[in-house]
């Protein structure tokens, strides 16, 4: 449970590369209709949510008009259209969980991170807060999933316990951040 | 096991048997097997760190390993390694030991040495690893003793957490790929279909259409091309069957899909997978690829002159893609939304072509059928309803995983004998059945046999499998809210009623669990469920009303309660709670206030606290966690 999570940091080139790199994916899997979900997810695996210009290049790249990849884009759940935290909390929201009452663990969980009704994603991009339909580790109710990684049984306590964790990960990193400057 | 695992190809059926017995012999005789839970329940838990404890210790002991199968290995030789799910997620991280058939549960890295020293070198069970009774103590060495596992039956998942998913060697050794050997040389397309249709088996994604009819009508559509498809899209809550199956023996969904792919003729299939279950893909992956260098998929398979590749597609989470219509659109890289059947995908389904789609346990069904004969398929279950189901039985329930139970088994022996009753001394109340699409069971279904059509004679369906129990302390208007949330978020939009009415009866139900519901409102919500069911294109419109119906059928008290009394009756509704806390019986020990996430309650040490109803969200951990029973709800 003291085992980091792994996070995937956003890659950071200028908008030239993003394009090539989109480039080489429509390349590799073919500039036709039935690769594009393909290709949303690997460009949402490298940027960690799909920018607007990202869109519209892949609609010129496979010949389609952009309204209809915004259409499939904004279709799946899995699609983010907006830039997502650092850490991407996800609660599980099958019935399994529901049963379990997962309820304590969302509003303490809210209410830990400062989010507002409406509001996933924390000020300072630390963290995004999604509750997702259900991810089949129902024998372990209530789960947690924390940037691919499953937590099961969970409780406020053990939460709080995770968090503090990623804190003093994060703290540790800023320290050695400054120390290098 | 990421390099080539055989060394060669099999280019015959003499040389696919030839393998079976020196694979069978390498696993049953000559070294002692440590198989760690590598599902995604376990592997949670901590097994990886299980495995790599218990493979350090081995090489610290001097213990010599099996790093291959097939390679010569001296006696005494251990080999450990990743299975697949064994159901019982409960008590995990489980480790089975063969040949002794040992079976640990809740292990942990440390224990490695106790493993290795009495089991490895003795021959000795653990004994405070072996699963015990809670009610008596009693302990069971065996899988097979365990009342979670008495009453099962193992088709399905027999192999899931005896074999190694990611070695190909060990599915041939327990009979894998023989069943396509028999197929492509000794029986016709119309021979396999036959035998799936007398067997009587039925998809098992919810439907129960009978497979061999789809199988028929796809072989005697006229084309260039056929598709078959594997549906992995396991979006129901509360259902993880076909993720075990994945995780736990992939090469038996690979198998079925070739054989079906030999039944109708077709070449090429596509396993459509929740892109939420990265560990499945990752195993189906590393099967195919196993499965290709070893002639059993891709061209000529086994020498012969079918040929059949398998593609896999992530799906990006979308419910509906788990109708056939809707993910045939989704693979060919549209929305996924369902169209109208005629066309059935047998006739037209993906890019135009006749396609057969059946869902993953379906498949992983077929290659017993072909070996043990329709004649043995139909021994097992109910005549309407040969064979096994898995469920996922979760909830309020003591024992709860992964269940494989012959079809016709009553509710009571699984939710009683098999589940081992309602946790914390709660009463039974239901078991909601088949997720958003089904319906909940009461007391008086207990005798109920699960098969298809008992199930939808009292308004439930058996759906993917999922049985979530439940207690005392749930509110069935809650639920009905909990699932309408659900299939209101992941309606497509494309049928009004479904899109607007969903919405509609969300509201409705929101009003009345928040305590504005009237009278009318229950009748209106009927209406709109009705209306629903009949005016919806696919399965999800259609049965999106089924919790509403069926908690409306048999609580229909609870929901007048809420609306003429003021009252829930379960007391689960946050809007009819006031936390308050007692001053005579508290003692201020500050403990609810240091639990309590959105410090609702303050006080003095050593004084009475006290609850700020404007922050508190009435999650109720303070009356939890209270030993003095000073919260008042």
């Amino acid at each position: 449970m003291t085992q980091a999570v792994a996070v995937r940091e956003p890659a950071q080139d200028a908008a030239g590369r993003r394009f090539e790199r989109i480039q080489q994916l429509v390349e590799e899997y073919g500039a036709s209709r039935s690769a594009l979900i393909p290709i949303l997810q690997k460009a949402q695996e490298e940027y960690r949510y799909l920018p607007e210009e990202i869109l519209t290049f892949i609609a010129t790249a496979l010949d389609l008009p952009p309204s209809t990849v915004f259409g499939v884009a904004t279709f799946y759940a899995q699609f983010s259209l907006e830039p997502v935290g650092k850490y991407v909390i996800k609660v599980c929201d099958g019935t399994a969980c529901h049963v379990r009452k997962n309820q304590a663990l969302i509003s303490s969980l809210r209410s830990r991170l400062g989010l507002k009704e409406g509001q996933k994603t924390t000020p300072d991009m630390r963290y995004t807060l999604e509750i997702v339909s259900c991810i089949g580790a129902c024998a372990l109710a209530p789960a947690v999933v924390i940037n691919d990684r499953v937590y099961g049984q969970m409780t406020a306590d053990k939460m709080k316990a995770v968090l503090d964790e990623i804190e003093r990960v994060e703290a540790a990193a800023a320290g050695d951040g400054k120390e290098e400057q | 096991m990421t390099t080539a695992v055989l060394g060669a190809a099999l280019s015959s059926p003499a040389d696919l048997i030839a393998l079976k017995k020196r694979a069978l012999q390498a696993l049953e005789s000559g070294c002692t097997r440590l198989v760690v839970c590598g599902g995604t329940g376990c592997t949670s838990n901590g097994s990886r760190q299980v495995l790599d404890a218990l493979n350090a210790e081995l090489a610290a002991r001097g213990v010599p390993l099996v790093a291959d199968l097939l390679e010569e290995h001296p006696d005494g030789a251990v080999r450990a390694g990743f299975g697949g799910c064994s159901g019982f997620c409960e008590v995990g991280p489980i480790v089975r030991v063969f040949p002794a058939n040992f079976f640990y549960v809740r292990v942990r890295p440390q224990d490695a040495a106790a493993i290795v020293e009495r089991t490895v070198l003795n021959g000795e069970p653990v004994e405070h690893l072996l699963f015990s009774d809670e009610a008596t103590g009693e302990r069971f060495a065996t899988r097979d003793e365990i009342p979670f596992y008495r009453e099962q039956a193992g088709v399905v998942l027999a192999d899931c957490g005896v074999i190694e998913p990611e070695d190909i060697r060990q599915y041939i050794a327990h009979e894998g790929y023989r069943a396509l050997a028999s197929c492509l040389f000794g029986m016709t397309p119309e021979d396999v279909v036959r035998e799936v249709t007398d067997a009587g088996l039925r998809g098992r994604g919810g439907g129960g259409f009978p497979t061999g009819r789809k199988w028929e009508l796809t072989r005697r559509s006229e084309a260039s091309k056929k598709y078959i498809i594997c549906n992995a899209d396991e979006g129901d809550p509360g259902a993880f069957m076909d993720r075990s199956i994945l995780e736990g023996n992939p090469h038996a969904v690979l198998e079925g899909m070739a054989i079906a792919g030999y039944a109708v003729g077709a070449d090429e299939g596509y396993i459509y997978c929740r892109a939420e279950y990265p560990l499945a893909v990752q195993r189906l992956r590393v099967a195919i690829r196993q499965a290709e260098e070893a002639r059993l998929l891709g061209e000529r398979i086994l020498g012969s002159s079918f040929d059949f590749r398998i593609h896999i597609k992530e799906g990006a989470g979308a419910f509906v893609c788990g109708e056939e219509t809707a993910l045939i659109s989704s693979i060919e890289g549209r929305r996924g939304m369902p169209s109208p059947k005629p066309p059935f995908p047998a006739q037209s389904g993906l890019f135009g072509m006749p396609t057969v789609v059946n869902n993953v346990e379906t498949l992983a069904n077929v290659p017993r059928i072909i070996l043990n004969g329709a004649g043995w398929f139909r021994s097992v279950g109910v005549p309407s309803s040969p064979g096994t189901k898995v469920f996922a039985l979760t909830g309020d329930v003591v024992n709860t995983g992964l269940i494989e139970v012959p079809m016709g088994a009553t509710l009571k022996d699984v939710v009683f004998k098999i589940g081992g009753g309602i946790r914390n001394g709660r009463k039974f109340k239901t078991v909601q059945i088949g997720g958003p699409s089904g319906g909940c069971l009461t007391e008086e279904h207990l005798d109920l046999a699960l098969d298809y059509d008992s199930l939808r004679s009292v308004g439930a369906m058996v759906g993917s499998g999922g049985l979530v129990v439940m207690d005392d302390s749930t509110c069935m208007v809650e639920v009905a809210r909990f699932f309408m949330q659900f299939t209101q978020s992941e309606s497509c939009g494309k049928c009004v009623l479904c899109r607007e009415g969903t919405r509609r009866m969300l509201e409705i139900l929101e009003k009345i669990t928040s305590g504005r519901g009237t009278v009318d409102d229950v009748g209106l919500l009927e209406e709109v469920a009705i209306a629903v069911r009949d005016g919806s294109l696919c399965g999800l419109g259609k049965t999106a009303p089924n919790p509403v119906l069926s908690t409306l059928r048999y609580f229909r008290d609870e929901y007048l309660a809420h609306v003429v009394d003021g009252v829930c009756p379960a007391g689960a509704c946050q809007a009819f709670r006031h936390y308050s806390i007692d001053p005579e019986k508290c003692k201020g020990c500050t403990l609810c206030a240091k639990k309590c996430p959105v410090g609702a309650i303050s006080g003095e040490l050593k004084q009475p606290h006290t609850i700020d109803p404007q922050t508190c969200v009435r999650c109720g951990v303070c009356l939890d966690v209270c030993r003095l029973g000073a919260v008042v709800a």
